[in-house]
């Protein structure tokens, strides 16, 4: 009899915490690692190290822009890719909507529609992003929605 | 003496303060969990759903449990960001998952031309029911899946037409 008041009570601070953690990390700020170096050297600024396999770096995520969904240049974002939703995808933004941007690889200039952004990773060379699928659409940005701010590791 | 009294009623009172504030807080936690997870309701409205949802005003209820897993198809009548202003959502249904086939109508209140289009990888395609009055992938394209935020289940006000959405 009493383990089980001990066991419920343990269940209930359990979920109590779980509850309030997803509340902050939606609403407020949360932690994401960042895989992969289509960012170096902002990010995971190298590749393999002499033992093996790096640290990959972690960063803090604001939550607060997407009240009002007003981004600056040269913000990081991670956002969900429009070709994988489950898939998250840290950039650069390059573009708001209404700006003029040249493709370098096909001399093009594309206008960054209305309610879109245009992305790009800071390693050009190894990165999916606009330049491969297009203006990357601004909900997409909103559908993950957070902005890095520290690098915590 | 009389200090010692009145530090122990202050400790006391902001200790209850403490405990129901801690109350509003979880309540508050939990019902953003539930709103976001589980079950919420909106209000929709517009002309662009009729005549499966009124003009004037319904009220909704949706759930958020059938995008995160995949298991949207065809017909389902979704909340969706819209894509030309991330502020708003616009409820609308789905015509086509990716790889289908669409044919749509281009503009039918005044000629009969219509486009085909292949729906791309991880997007989904949404028309509303009123065809005349809806801007939708028509209009702007393609949805990527990941801006559907839940799907609708039920109408709950007006009260003559409470329950579920199929004629």
């Amino acid at each position: 009899m009493g383990s089980g008041n001990i066991l419920w009570s343990l269940a209930k601070n359990y979920f109590t915490v779980g509850l309030i953690g997803l509340t902050i990390s939606d609403r407020y700020a949360s932690v994401v690692p960042v895989r992969g170096t289509s960012m170096s050297p902002t990010f995971n600024p190298q590749t393999s190290t002499f033992w093996g396999s790096s640290i990959d770096d972690c960063v803090l995520v604001e939550k607060f822009c997407l009240e009002k969904y007003k981004f600056s240049h040269g913000d990081v974002v991670v956002f969900s890719s429009p070709s994988n939703h489950k898939e998250r995808l840290i950039k650069r933004i390059i573009g708001l909507p209404g700006d003029w941007i040249g493709t370098p690889h096909s001399h093009d200039v594309v206008k960054v529609p209305e309610g879109h952004c245009w992305v790009e990773g800071d390693n050009s060379l190894s990165s999916m992003d606009s330049i491969s699928f297009g203006p990357d659409l601004l909900e997409s940005v909103y559908a993950a929605l957070h902005i890095s701010w520290f690098v915590l590791m | 003496m009389r200090a010692a009294k009145y530090i122990w009623q202050w400790r006391s009172i902001a200790k209850q303060a403490f405990t129901q504030t801690s109350i509003v807080a979880k309540f508050l936690c939990l019902l953003h969990v539930t709103n976001n997870y589980l079950c919420s309701s909106t209000l929709v409205y517009g002309p662009s759903m009729l005549p499966t949802l009124n003009i004037s005003g319904d009220v909704l209820l949706v759930e958020h449990i059938s995008h995160r897993l995949g298991k949207l198809g065809p017909g389902d009548v979704v909340l969706v960001r819209s894509p030309v202003d991330p502020r708003k959502i616009v409820t609308k249904r789905i015509v086509g998952m990716e790889g289908d086939r669409i044919t749509f109508l281009l503009d039918p209140s005044s000629n009969d031309s219509c486009n085909i289009i292949v729906v791309p990888k991880g997007h989904v395609w949404i028309q509303g029911d009123n065809m005349y009055a809806s801007s939708d992938s028509r209009h702007f394209g393609p949805v990527p899946y990941g801006l559907i935020q839940g799907k609708v289940f039920m109408r709950v006000w007006p009260p003559h037409s409470f329950g579920s959405l199929e004629q």
